[in-house]
């Protein structure tokens, strides 16, 4: 049965791309093997469902009528809009090509790249198989993906329930999709929230149940000349505009030492390191973390801080 | 859904790909298509039966079989693939987008050509991959050597900083390949020190060299399968129940926890596994009073332990002076 499908519609496209003329449908069940049977009525369903079909595939059917005399459209499949252009890749594009193939771990993208291969393939192009020794690989795993994915393609509206961090619950938002950005493994909805009048990105993971699409196509304008990686960024990222003192015991905690601006020998077994850093807390949490082996003597605010979270957690109570 | 949305496109993409490739192999051109042979053979029976309207013998797509050869000779005009959809032409626009923009990943020249003639080929529909983009945490310096060392086949020379342990150590290991997950790149290798294989994550390569001297062949170690996230459960892991704030429900977000169990009231009840207790006692204590650690009580009580003399720092009292 989808053998004798696919033989009627691949007869179809070979008939409408040969065509110069707009055929109408009754010279196209003439034409194609597999429409003959049944009455006109269950035909007409059948090419029906056939012509949704091949525009969901990406083959554009047009519509047209060969003279003003014509009184019933017909269709045809213009080659210049069927057809990929040329394209030869030297070796190493080819192989660039082909790093990138692998890039995409998760539907729908891994989908869409193994179908444009076939067809970069069919065009001439030669891509190296087999494993290589760099692996790079992007996942996709938050449910919500293919769904901002295709809003922000389709220009619609996205409906979901959200969980904000430091909050309990959930809350329903509005949101016209820009775009969508993975940044240290995670994926971020750009874009403006209706109800909050304001840009907001939103975290793929937080999406909580299902995201609604809705909409005409092409109804959220997207602004232009938007950089959504680096509002992201801007968005997670700790800004480092105060500067820190903090006294380190040699040999640990590389990353602070790492992110120094200076690094001062101070005394037997320790040195001290100057680092920039934004939220005062978020620091703060970063340096606890390091114990006996890190600690602050300036500013003040830090200082506090830390001493704070260690008094904190050295009189606690044992759990239940 | 009917099997023709995915043989069709297979069999528009065939036509053009054996009128390119005469005489090719039904191995490699099943390989290539991703299908089996069996397969092939029931997509080729198919073709031939198809061709222009009257469909008498000239009109049929012509496929001639020599040996374990395919050659086809008249396409009926489908002699060019199908154009890149926006989907297709999105997932490859953006991935060498993501290649050539990750520092050191790869030499950007080629990547940046071969961009430039798939742009050109997709057309309208490449404009859609302004909607995605990926940054990979690179290694501008780091990750080149790296690549040098894997190509020659060399051994690499590594000073690098365990997180965990807090502590920096230098060993020599026999790369066998660079993945890069979940955004970040890690050179997995064998390492000698440890007689085993071992994942660093490049960010944490304090220096390192490309030795004279031949890396040892890790055969089958490249077949790992990390898709899963680098973090591989062992038997000798501590369960660790902590209990999360509304303020720390990014730790359940960002390592891999066994449960998650909501409290209704943003709190999070989660299990996590650990190997050595370096790392957990690390993340209490930066967590301060938005997380604790519920089980097992011994380690409770090291984090408890390890404040008491962390304040010890700033004076025992805890009070606001400064050390001398």
């Amino acid at each position: 049965m989808a053998a004798k499908k696919t033989e009627r519609m691949l007869n179809l496209v070979i008939c409408l791309l040969a065509t110069r003329r707009y055929l109408t449908v009754q010279k196209i069940r003439e034409a194609v093997p597999g429409y003959e049977a049944g009455g006109e009525e269950a035909f007409r369903r059948m090419f029906e469902r056939d012509k949704e079909e091949l525009r969901d595939l990406g083959i554009p059917l047009e519509v047209g009528t060969n003279s003003i005399w014509d009184d019933e459209p017909g269709y045809r499949i213009a080659r210049r809009d069927y057809q990929l252009p040329e394209i030869t890749l030297e070796p190493d594009e080819a192989a660039a090509l082909g790093l990138a193939a692998r890039l995409w771990q998760s539907a729908p993208l891994a989908g869409a790249t193994g179908s444009a291969l076939l067809k970069l393939r069919a065009a001439g192009v030669e891509t190296p198989s087999g494993a290589t020794a760099l692996d790079p690989r992007i996942g996709a795993t938050e449910p919500a993906f293919e769904d901002c994915l295709s809003g922000a393609r389709d220009g619609k509206l996205l409906r979901f329930a959200y969980r904000t961090s430091g909050r309990p619950g959930e809350e329903e938002r509005q949101v016209e999709p820009w775009g969508v950005v993975s940044w240290k493994g995670r994926w971020y909805l750009v874009g403006h929230d209706r109800v909050r009048d304001a840009t907001r990105i939103f975290r793929l993971s937080r999406i909580v149940g299902p995201v609604r699409i809705e909409g005409p196509a092409g109804a959220v304008t997207r602004p232009e000349g938007l950089d959504l990686r680096a509002m992201v960024v801007r968005e997670a990222d700790d800004s480092r505009s105060t500067t820190a003192r903090v006294r380190i015991r040699v040999g640990t905690c590389w990353e602070l030492r790492r992110a120094a601006t200076s690094v001062e020998p101070a005394g037997a077994g320790w040195e001290t390191v100057e680092l920039g850093y934004g939220d005062p807390d978020r620091f703060a949490d970063r340096v606890t973390g390091y114990g006996a082996d890190a600690v602050v003597e300036s500013p003040d605010e830090v200082r506090t801080a830390v001493v704070h979270r260690l008094s904190t957690l050295a009189e606690r109570e044992p759990a239940r | 859904m009917s099997g023709t949305l995915e043989e069709l496109p297979r069999l528009l993409a065939l036509v053009p790909y054996l009128l390119k490739r005469p005489g090719v192999p039904f191995a490699t051109a099943a390989a290539d298509f991703g299908v089996s042979e069996t397969r092939l053979r029931k997509d080729l029976n198919l073709l031939w039966l198809c061709g222009l309207p009257g469909h008498y013998p000239g009109d049929l797509i012509e496929i001639e079989f020599e040996g374990d050869t395919i050659t086809l000779s008249d396409p009926q005009g489908v002699d060019r693939p199908l154009r890149l959809t926006v989907d297709e032409a999105l997932a490859i626009v953006v991935a060498l987008r993501t290649l050539a923009e990750t520092p050191g990943l790869t030499d950007p020249e080629p990547v940046l050509r071969a961009l430039a003639k798939v742009e050109a080929a997709a057309g309208a529909a490449a404009g859609a991959a302004d909607l995605v983009e990926v940054a990979l945490e690179g290694a501008q310096t780091v990750l080149p050597v790296v690549r040098d060392a894997l190509e020659r086949g060399k051994a690499l020379r590594l000073v690098y900083w365990t997180a965990g342990r807090d502590e920096t150590t230098e060993r020599v290991v026999d790369p066998v390949r660079v993945v890069v997950v979940e955004g970040q790149s890690y050179l997995e290798a064998w390492c000698r020190r440890a007689e085993g294989v071992r994942v660093f994550h490049l960010g944490r390569v304090q220096d390192l060299a490309v030795l004279d001297e031949d890396a040892v062949p890790r055969p089958g170690l490249a077949s790992r399968d990390l898709s899963q996230g680098l973090f591989q459960p062992s038997e000798g892991d501590t369960v660790v129940t902590l209990e999360l704030a509304p303020a720390a429900a990014w730790v359940s977000d960002f390592y891999p926890c066994d449960t998650v169990e909501e409290q209704g009231d943003g709190r999070q009840v989660v299990t996590l596994r650990t190997h050595g207790s370096a790392w957990i006692r690390r993340l209490a204590l930066s967590l301060g009073a938005n997380g604790q650690i519920v089980s097992p009580a011994a380690l409770a009580e090291q984090v408890r332990e390890d404040a008491r003399r962390a304040l010890a720092g700033y004076g025992t009292s805890g009070a606001h002076s400064h050390l001398e």
